[in-house]
C-alpha cells in the first residue's frame, strides 16, 4: 500500500492546488513541494505502525439520532444578508459567467 | 479581584459596571498599541452593555452569572453586526448577521463585550505570527510571542484588558499561549461548550474555552457557557455539574499520572517545573502513578493530516460570491483561484493543500485514512491510562515564551510547540493549563492537566491545588 | 421494429434511473429555513443555508421520517447510516460541499414493482441536500454557455432530498415511464413528495447503454435534464439510437453526462467523465450517525397509508375489474378510489361506480365535490334497471353539473320510467313464447338457459328492463 513516506511532487501539487481553488505562483509551488514533502517526511512515523485491526475514529464524543424537530424559524434579513456580499443584484448573489468548471 | 468578587459588587450596586468597563478601556488605550491583542475593540458597545447591567441593577433586575465583567472574544466567534475576521483578509470587514451560542449566552450573563482578539489565521499557528493584521505581543516580553492561535486572548487578560477572554482549541491553541502568557486557559471535553457561531477550522477537534486569571474564574465561566445546545448536533445532550463547586474539594487519594513515555523535547527549566507540580501535589495527599502513552508520540502526525483534511473542507466556502473579498475575474473559476489566492496566508494555503491532498482520490487511504486509525490508538491509550490515573500531567509548551521569527520558516518547526497539547484533541478529552512558576528569562510556565471524557471536575481539583501551592 | 422498444437488430437497452425527489418538509435537511417552492429569491435563508462561517447542521426528523417511508415502499432495508461531505466548487452550492450520504444509506436493496409485473431493482435511496439556482444573464438567453453573468437564489439550497437509484433492470422506455410514473404515485401516496417534474421536485436522471444479448454491460451515457415523462421515453429512445448508430458503425460510446434538449429532440455532450472528478469525500464531522430502532421503523411503517399498488388490488376486488385494467389505475393514480369505496360503502355498486368515476370524473381531483349518495343512488337505479346505461350518463352528467342531485328525481323529470310489471310480464311471454327450446330446458332445471331468455328480454325491452325481476318472474312462471 502507498505510505506517508511516498512524499510529494511538484505534478501533485499543481493538481491540489487547482482542486483546492488557489492559484499560486510558480515560487509558491516550488516553496509549498519542498514544505510539504517535508512534513510528508515527518509524518512517515505512522507507516510503521500495524493498523489492519483498528477501527478508525471519527467522532470524539459518540452520539447517535440528533434531530431537529421540522418546525420553521424565522430567516435572515434579504438586504442584511446581500449587503455583505461582494456583487449582488436584484435580491440575488451576483458571479461572473459559470464556466470552466470542471464538474 | 476574581470574577464572583466582581459580579458580587457590581450586582449589589457596590461598584458600577460602566466604572469596571472604563477601567479596562483605559488599560486598552494605554497599552494595546505595544500588545496588538485586539483586532476590533468595541469601545461603543462595551459602554452600552455597562449601562444594560447597571440598569438591570438600578431596576433589580438580576443582571447574570457574569454581570458587569469584562470579557475579550477571539475574533473567529460570530458577533452579531461586529467584526468577525479570523485574522484574514479573506474576511476582512465581515459583519455577521448572528451571534454565536456562546456570545448570545455571555450577553445574557450580563458579561461586557470589549473587543475581537487577534489570533493565527483560522486559527492556524502557534504564536499569532500568522494573523492578516499584524502579531499580538506577549505582555511579559514585547519581543516575544503570546503563543497561539489564541494569542491576542491571552495577551488580553495578562495585560488586564479584560477580566477574563475566550480563545478555541484545536491543537492547543488555548492551553499553550495560556502557558505562555502565565494565566489559566481550559480546553474542556469535545462537545462540552457549542461550536455554533465559532468559524470552523477542524470540526471534530475544536472547542471554545476560557482565558482567566484563576482556575475558579475559569469554573465559573464554564459554568456559564457550558451545556447542551440543540444547534451544534455534536454538543453533549447531559447536564454538566458545577465546576465551581468541584473546586472545594482537595486532592487527597487522588492518582496523578506521570507519562513515562511522553516525547522528550522539553526544555529543562520547563520540565524542572513539571517536577516541583508533582512534589506539591504529592505533598497534598495525591499518590504519583506512572503510565504509558504509547501512541502519544504519534499525534503530531495524526493531527496534521486530519486537521488540514477537515479544514481544507471547512475553508472551502470562501469562495468570493456571499461574503468577505472577490478578486473580480472574467468567470466564477477563475474568480475563486484569484480570491483564495490573494485572501489566505501561506499557512492557511499550506493547510488547505496538504489536507486537500490527504483526501483526494488515491491518497485517502493512506493518510486521512490512516490518521484516523491513529486517532484511535491515542484515544484508546489515554482510556487506559485513565484506568491508572485520574489526571495526567505534562508540560503545557516545550518552552517559555520565543522570540519573534526564531521558528524560521520550516513550518514543522512551530508545529512541534504543540507535541504535548495535540493528543488530547484527538482524544477529545479535557485539558488545561495551568501557571506554575517562572523558566527561563523570568517568564511564565505552565503545566498542564489532563483527563478523561468529562472528568473537568477532577482535573479542575487539581488545577486550584497546583493554584494554591503558589499562594 | 424489433420487439425491444423498437430497437434495430437485436439490441438490447439496459437503463438505470437516478430519481431526485424533494421531501415535502417544512423547512430544510439541515436548517430552521422554510422549504417552499416560488418565494421571492434569497428570503428562506439562514446560517446554515448560506454557508456562513460558524454555522452548524442539525438533521431534520421530519425529512429522516420521509426518508423512511420511501425505503419501506419500495421493499428496502433501512440501515444505519451517516452523512458524508462531496467537496467540489460550483457556485449554487454554498459550502463548497454537498452533504449526502455515501457509504452507508439509509435504505438499501429493495425494488418496485411496475403494474405490468416487471420488477425494478432499487439499489439504494439516500438522504442529501439541494443545491440554489443560478439563473444566466444575457448571451444567448438564459443558457450557461455565453452569458454575461449569472444570480443566484439560495431559497432551494439545503432543501432535503432522497435520491433513488435504480439497478439497471429497465429494459424499454415504456418501462421507464412506468416506473417513474409508478414512483410518483407511491411519493404522492405516501406524502413524502409532491412529486411534481415541472417545478422539479422530481428530476430524473437516465442511465443509459445497449448491448447484444448476453453480453457484458456497454459503456453507458448518464442523460440529465429530462423534464417530463414523455421526455424521458424520448430520451431514451434518441440516445439508444446514438449508441447503436455508433457501435453499428464501428465507434465506440464515449463516457460522458448528456444533456436532453427538448426542442431538438436529442442528447448533447455536457462533460466526459474525468479523473478530475475528484470529490474527497469524508464523513460530515457536524453531524452523528442516524441508528433507527425497530421500534422507529415500526411506528413509521405503522403511519403509511396504502400504496398505489394495494389500493388497486383493493379496487379490483371490490369492482371485479383487474387491477391493472385502465379504470382501476387511472382511478388509482386520481387517488379517486377512495371515492368509489365510498360509494360502495353507502350501498351503491362498486362495478358502476369505478365507471362512472373512471369515465367522467377525470377533472375533479381526488375529492370530488360529489354527494357519494348521490352518485350510490343511481347506480342503485342503473343496476336495479330503472334506467338504462345509457339514461344514467345523461343523469351523471346533470348531477356533476350542478354538483348533485337524486338521480331518481332527475330520471323521472327526464322521462326516463322504467317499464311497470304488467308491461314487463307481456314481454316476458312474449319471450318465452319465442323460445320454447330454452324456455323448456330452464324448466326441467337447466339454470344456463335463464341466461339466453334474460338476455332476450332486456333485448327486446331496449334495456329498460330490470333483471332481478325478470329472473323472480321467469321463476314465478316456472312454478
Ligand atoms: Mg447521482
Ligand atoms: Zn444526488
Amino acid at each position: 500500500m502507498l505510505g506517508v513516506s511516498d512524499r510529494i511532487s511538484a505534478a501533485d501539487v499543481a493538481k491540489v492546488a487547482r482542486l483546492a481553488r488557489l492559484d499560486v505562483t510558480t515560487e509558491e509551488l516550488e516553496r509549498m513541494t519542498v514544505q510539504l514533502d517535508g512534513m510528508l517526511e515527518h509524518f512517515a512515523d505512522i507507516d510503521a505502525l500495524d493498523l489492519a485491526t483498528v477501527e478508525p475514529m471519527t467522532q470524539p464524543y459518540p452520539l447517535v439520532n440528533v434531530l431537529r424537530p421540522d418546525v420553521v424559524q424565522p430567516c435572515l434579513d434579504r438586504d442584511e444578508v446581500l449587503a455583505a456580499a461582494p456583487s449582488a443584484e436584484d435580491g440575488r448573489f451576483r458571479v461572473p459567467p459559470i464556466i470552466g468548471m470542471d464538474l | 479581584m476574581g470574577l464572583a468578587d466582581i459580579v458580587a459588587s457590581v450586582k449589589s450596586g457596590a461598584v458600577k459596571a460602566a466604572d469596571l468597563t472604563e477601567v479596562r478601556l483605559a488599560a486598552i488605550a494605554a497599552r494595546e498599541g505595544d500588545i496588538h491583542a485586539f483586532n476590533h475593540v468595541m469601545a461603543d458597545e462595551a459602554r452600552a452593555s455597562a449601562a444594560a447591567v447597571d440598569e438591570a441593577v438600578a431596576r433589580g433586575d438580576d443582571p447574570g452569572p457574569l454581570a458587569g465583567v469584562t470579557v475579550a472574544l477571539k475574533d473567529n466567534m460570530c458577533t452579531r453586526g461586529v467584526p468577525t475576521t479570523c485574522s484574514s483578509k479573506i474576511l476582512e470587514g465581515w459583519l455577521p448577521p448572528y451571534d454565536g451560542t456562546v456570545v448570545a449566552a455571555l450577553k445574557a450573563s450580563g458579561a461586557v463585550a470589549v473587543g475581537k482578539t487577534n489570533l493565527d489565521e483560522f486559527a492556524m499557528g502557534s504564536s499569532t505570527e500568522n494573523s492578516a493584521f499584524g502579531p499580538t505581543r506577549n505582555p511579559h516580553d514585547t519581543n516575544r510571542v503570546p503563543g497561539g492561535s489564541s494569542g491576542g486572548s491571552a495577551a488580553a487578560v495578562a495585560a488586564g484588558f479584560s477580566d477574563f477572554s475566550l480563545g478555541s482549541d484545536t491543537g492547543g491553541s488555548i492551553r499553550q499561549p495560556a502557558a505562555l502568557c502565565g494565566v489559566v486557559g481550559v480546553k474542556p471535553t469535545y462537545g462540552y461548550v457549542s461550536r455554533y457561531g465559532l468559524v470552523a477550522f477542524a470540526s471534530s477537534l475544536d472547542q471554545i474555552g476560557p482565558f482567566t486569571n484563576t482556575v475558579e474564574d475559569a469554573a465559573l465561566v464554564l459554568d456559564v457557557i457550558g451545556g447542551h445546545d440543540p444547534r451544534d448536533s455534536t454538543s453533549i445532550p447531559q447536564q454538566h455539574p458545577s465546576l465551581v463547586a468541584a473546586l472545594q474539594q482537595g486532592v487527597g487519594g487522588l492518582r496523578i499520572g506521570r507519562i513515562t513515555d511522553l516525547p522528550e523535547g522539553a526544555d529543562p527549566d520547563v520540565q524542572e517545573r513539571l517536577e516541583a507540580a508533582f512534589d506539591t501535589l504529592k505533598a497534598q495527599g495525591a499518590t504519583i502513578v506512572d503510565v504509558q502513552v504509547p501512541a502519544f508520540s504519534f499525534g503530531l502526525t495524526a493531527y496534521y493530516l486530519i486537521a488540514p483534511a477537515e479544514a481544507s473542507s471547512n475553508l472551502a466556502r470562501y469562495d468570493g460570491v456571499r461574503y468577505g473579498m472577490r478578486v473580480e475575474a472574467t468567470d466564477t473559476n477563475a474568480m475563486y483561484g484569484a480570491t483564495r489566492e490573494a485572501g489566505f496566508g501561506d499557512e492557511v494555503k499550506r493547510r488547505i493543500m496538504l489536507g486537500t491532498y490527504a483526501l483526494s482520490a488515491g491518497y485517502y487511504d493512506a493518510y486521512y485514512g490512516k490518521a484516523l486509525k491513529v486517532r484511535r490508538l491515542i484515544h484508546d491509550d489515554f482510556e487506559r491510562a485513565y484506568q491508572h490515573a485520574d489526571v495526567l500531567l505534562t508540560p503545557t509548551s516545550p518552552s517559555v515564551a520565543f522570540e519573534f521569527g526564531s521558528k524560521g520558516d520550516n513550518p514543522l518547526a512551530m508545529y512541534l510547540c504543540d507535541t504535548y497539547t495535540i493528543p488530547t484533541n484527538l482524544a477529545g478529552h479535557p485539558g488545561m493549563s495551568v501557571p506554575f512558576g517562572t523558566g527561563a528569562h523570568g517568564l511564565p510556565v505552565g503545566v498542564q492537566v489532563l483527563a478523561g471524557t468529562l472528568q473537568e471536575p477532577v482535573m479542575f481539583r487539581v488545577a486550584a491545588a497546583l493554584e494554591r501551592s503558589l499562594a | 421494429m424489433s420487439e425491444r422498444d423498437g430497437l434495430p437488430g437485436d439490441w438490447e437497452l439496459v437503463v438505470g434511473l437516478e430519481v431526485h425527489v424533494e421531501l415535502a418538509t417544512n423547512t430544510k435537511m439541515f436548517s430552521s429555513s422554510p422549504n417552499r417552492f416560488g418565494d421571492e429569491p434569497n428570503t428562506n435563508i439562514d446560517p446554515v443555508t448560506l454557508g456562513l462561517p460558524g454555522a452548524l447542521p442539525v438533521l431534520n426528523e421530519q425529512a429522516v421520517e420521509l426518508a423512511m417511508r420511501i425505503g419501506l415502499a419500495l421493499n428496502c432495508t433501512i440501515q444505519p447510516c451517516t452523512f458524508h461531505r462531496k467537496n467540489y466548487f460550483y457556485p449554487d452550492m454554498p459550502k463548497a460541499y454537498q452533504v449526502s450520504q455515501y457509504d452507508q444509506p439509509l435504505n438499501i436493496d429493495g425494488y418496485l414493482d411496475l403494474p405490468n409485473g416487471v420488477r425494478v431493482g432499487i439499489e439504494r435511496a439516500h438522504m442529501e441536500e439541494d443545491a440554489g439556482k443560478s439563473t444566466h444573464i444575457g448571451g444567448s438567453g438564459g443558457r450557461v454557455h455565453g452569458a454575461d453573468y449569472s444570480l443566484l437564489d439560495l431559497n432551494r439550497a439545503g432543501v432535503p432530498l432522497v435520491e433513488i437509484v435504480s439497478r439497471p433492470d429497465i429494459q424499454t422506455s415504456d418501462d421507464a415511464r412506468d416506473y417513474v410514473n409508478e414512483l410518483r404515485g407511491i411519493l404522492v401516496a405516501i406524502g413524502a413528495s409532491d412529486a411534481k417534474m415541472e417545478e422539479g421536485s422530481l428530476r430524473v436522471d437516465a442511465n443509459i447503454s445497449v448491448r447484444q444479448p448476453g453480453a457484458p454491460l456497454g459503456t453507458r451515457c448518464e442523460i440529465k435534464n429530462v423534464n417530463s415523462i414523455r421526455s424521458l421515453g424520448r430520451a431514451i429512445e434518441y440516445e439508444a439510437r446514438r449508441q447503436i448508430d455508433l457501435l453499428e458503425s464501428g465507434d465506440k460510446v464515449r463516457q460522458e453526462t448528456r444533456h436532453w434538449d427538448e426542442t431538438d429532440g436529442r442528447t448533447h455532450t455536457l462533460r466526459v467523465k474525468e479523473d478530475a472528478d475528484d470529490y474527497r469525500y469524508f464523513l460530515e464531522p457536524d453531524l452523528v450517525p442516524v441508528v433507527p430502532s425497530a421500534e422507529w421503523i415500526h411506528r413509521v411503517r405503522e403511519a403509511m397509508p396504502p400504496l398505489p399498488a394495494q389500493r388497486r388490488e383493493h379496487l379490483s376486488v371490490l369492482t371485479g375489474q383487474p387491477a391493472n385494467s385502465e379504470a382501476v389505475t387511472s382511478v388509482v393514480e386520481r387517488g379517486q378510489d377512495h371515492y368509489v369505496l365510498a360509494v360502495s360503502h353507502l350501498g351503491g355498486d362498486a362495478a358502476r361506480a369505478l365507471v362512472y368515476v373512471k369515465e367522467a370524473f377525470a377533472d375533479l381531483g381526488a375529492e370530488p365535490a360529489v354527494p357519494a349518495l348521490d352518485i350510490a343512488g343511481l347506480t342503485t337505479l342503473e343496476v336495479d334497471g330503472k334506467v338504462t346505461a345509457t339514461q344514467a350518463k345523461a343523469i351523471l352528467a346533470e348531477i356533476i353539473a350542478n354538483g348533485g342531485g337524486d338521480a331518481a328525481a332527475i330520471a323521472a323529470a327526464k322521462g326516463f320510467e322504467a317499464l311497470d310489471t304488467s308491461a314487463l310480464e307481456t314481454v316476458v311471454d312474449q319471450v318465452i313464447a319465442e323460445q320454447a327450446d330454452a324456455w323448456a330446458k330452464f324448466c326441467a332445471g337447466d339454470g344456463k338457459a335463464m341466461g339466453a331468455i334474460v338476455g332476450a328480454v332486456m333485448k327486446a325491452t331496449q334495456g329498460k328492463a330490470d333483471g332481478k325481476i325478470v329472473t323472480a318472474l321467469l321463476n314465478q312462471k316456472k312454478g
